[in-house]
């Protein structure tokens, strides 16, 4: 098997005295999407805030290696937006948009770091600077039919449905042309409807050639989506395989149902 | 159309107020004569006028309320406010600005040279107020300390010109690089500070920098000043005072226009709109790939740059300054202009300026009730205006085709 995109070894995080994650591996291969389930305070997002530079890991390694072949980058101690840069990006739990800035722009934030105009260009409006500016609303626009929000272009984030600033989110950190996408709980609050629609579009993003990393509660999306499953408890890895595999696994149903007392 | 309760309310109001303003209003003591006046007619002045300004209050209340439940029953359709729609269409912005640009080139030939005087100085805060929006409007960073780079500026201008006879024309872009450059020092420390704290350790950087000019007294002359800078130089042609005035207004024209124009290339631009995100969420905006580091600091060093340039204009407009002219009332005065007016929005912080600084000057009529009712319209306006005059508005983007991008 080729190297993963992303391979973490022994990742510990202590918060005090308190370890949130101890020792925790996991791989993610290109053009998989992994889940990584556990109930509630598990430390699943925790490790997703260790992982994209937002906290600074205790201990362990996390790497990541470019499908293109270039040399393998250690994440450890990197800031939020040098990770992004390296080409790993994320959506989060309780929705973070920009609520005062329109559709486009959100999206538009997202190829900051890709492009490179400053304060010169943008006073004299050189060629490179307009140039740029075409191309990033081209792109963000293209990234918005993609996740079918092409009606809403102009309107205030903050006045989206739901179901439709979760996809911004997606949208947004794809802008950031990323070769993994981490999505923090994407389906939290969807009708069925709405969650059919998310695992069309979580589909066709790997299809594309992303490989994700993914937080989620509801099972049948789990079920359906992921290639290799990992649960977490208490910040300890307590199984990984395939969907059927964990399903069955009596540890898993252990740490979400509870264990039977024998009288 | 009242219920008796709120009529209540009112009444209760109406007391308070007197109750609040009877020591103000109503005892006078006359320390000669050794006596107490009682002026009871201003008590009654007071409730009644209270009780009427609280009924009004409501009665607006009553119509928002009105308006909004026909609004759901969806007999009444949201209109655009008329400000938005002109500064939405091309068409009539420009025709407004090339009006306002007339009215501003022939004012000073309208109206007496006091007029113009009072005008420079508006136009000055006009400034100000755009260079603080970058800070406070567009990246959300609460500064209360924008007054030291003002403070940098004049005093950089009017040391080199005392010291070396440096002239303004030079010394211009000077105060200016060297207020980015304390824009930056401030914003080194700071960089992890939002918020309250941010404001905090702001205000302080501006009590500093008072202090030190108060206080060195062989560097700056402490509180006594520096006198006889020399105006802004015509290529050397001698003006009268009047001539100068009215080139200084002119310069001040030019100056704000180049203002507007720097400012709204950056807000549509690439930096701009990452001081927006900065501003709307720090932590979904590094996770997008920005580096807060930088976005700060240049949200720092722009704004300040602005500041360092009008305190340039204001040596060579006063010919004398001192640390007074620098306290934190200033500040506070700068950052209710782009609260006013709108925060972000360019147009919003020139009519907050224009209503901040003019107003004062004409209610010089209210002789000593002045600033009374100078705070009375500020709290009018932020009740039922929160949002400022004109409230800022987001770029659109027009699409034709498929995957073609036309901006407008």
């Amino acid at each position: 098997m080729s190297r993963p995109v992303l391979q973490v070894d022994g990742l510990c995080m202590d918060f005090g005295g308190i370890r949130a994650m101890s020792e925790l591996d996991l791989a993610v291969q290109q053009g998989q999407i992994v889940a990584l389930i556990g109930p509630n305070g598990a430390g699943k997002t925790t490790f997703f805030n260790c992982v994209t530079g937002i906290y600074n890991p205790t201990g362990g390694n996390i790497f990541l290696n470019p499908p293109d072949g270039s040399p393998a980058v250690r994440l450890n101690g990197l800031k939020p937006n040098q990770v992004t840069e390296k080409g790993m990006a994320r959506t989060f739990q309780n929705i973070r948009l920009f609520q005062k800035m329109t559709v486009l722009e959100n999206v538009m934030i997202g190829r900051h770091c890709r492009t490179s105009s400053y304060i010169f260009g943008a006073v004299f409006k050189t060629r490179a600077t307009r140039r740029e500016e075409r191309e990033t609303v081209e792109k963000s626009y293209r990234i918005l039919q993609q996740v079918g929000l092409t009606d809403h272009v102009n309107d205030l984030a903050e006045n989206l449905p739901y179901g439709a600033q979760r996809r911004l989110e997606i949208a947004r950190a794809l802008a950031t042309e990323p070769f993994i996408l981490l999505l923090d709980e994407p389906a939290a609050g969807m009708n069925p409807q709405e969650t059919q629609e998310l695992d069309e579009l979580i589909n066709q993003i790997r299809d594309e050639g992303h490989s994700i990393l993914l937080i989620e509660h509801d099972m049948k999306l789990v079920m359906s989506l992921s290639d290799k499953i990992y649960v977490v408890d208490y910040g300890r890895k307590i199984a990984e395989g395939a969907p059927l595999q964990v399903s069955s696994d009596p540890a898993v149903i252990k740490a979400y149902l509870g264990e039977e007392i024998d009288a | 159309m009242f219920s008796l309760q709120q009529l209540k309310k009112s009444l209760l109001v109406s007391l308070w107020f007197a109750f609040l303003t009877f020591p103000l209003l109503v005892i006078r003591v006359d320390p000669i004569e050794r006596t107490v006046q009682w002026r009871w007619e201003n008590m009654a002045l007071v409730a009644i006028g209270s009780f009427l300004v609280s009924l009004l209050v409501r009665l607006f209340y009553l119509h928002q309320e009105h308006r909004r439940t026909r609004k759901a029953a969806g007999k009444l359709v949201d209109r655009e406010p008329l400000i938005q729609v002109i500064l939405r269409e091309p068409k009539y912005l420009y025709t407004l600005s090339g009006v306002m640009l007339i009215c501003a080139l022939i004012f000073p030939h309208l109206f007496s040279t006091y007029q113009t005087n009072i005008m420079i100085t508006a136009l000055m805060y006009v400034m100000l107020g755009l260079g603080l929006n970058i800070v406070v409007g567009l990246a959300g960073l609460l500064d209360l300390g924008y007054v030291a780079f003002y403070a940098v500026g004049a005093y950089s201008y009017a040391l080199l010109n005392y010291h070396f006879d440096i002239g303004f024309w030079l010394a211009l872009p000077i105060g200016a690089l060297l207020a980015a450059l304390f824009g930056v020092l401030l914003g080194f420390p700071v960089l992890r500070l939002r918020g309250d704290y941010l404001a905090i350790v702001t205000l302080g950087f501006g009590e500093i920098i008072r202090l030190i000019l108060e206080n060195w007294n062989e560097f700056s002359q402490g509180p006594s000043g520096i006198s006889n800078i020399s105006r802004p130089g015509l290529f050397g042609i001698e003006l009268s005072l009047d001539g100068a005035i009215l080139y200084l207004y002119y310069l001040m024209i030019a100056l704000v226009i180049f203002t507007i124009f720097v400012v709204n290339r950056l807000q549509d631009s690439r930096i701009g709109r990452a001081w927006v995100a900065l501003r709307e969420d720090e932590i979904a905006c590094q996770a997008m790939g920005i580096d807060k580091r930088k976005t700060k600091l240049t949200a720092f060093a722009l704004g300040a740059t602005w500041a360092g340039m009008v305190g340039v204009i204001f040596a060579a407009k006063t010919t004398f300054i001192n640390p007074a002219s620098f306290t934190f009332l200033e500040s506070a005065i700068i950052l209710c202009i782009v609260v006013l007016g709108g925060m972000g929005s360019i147009f919003g912080v020139i009519v907050g300026a224009l209503i901040l600084i003019l107003l004062p000057e004409y209610l010089r009529a209210l002789s000593d009730y002045r600033m009374l009712a100078f705070g009375a319209v500020l709290v009018t306006m932020m009740i039922f205006r929160p949002q400022g005059v004109v409230a800022n508005i987001r770029r659109s983007y027009q699409f034709k085709s498929q995957s073609q991008g036309v901006r407008r």
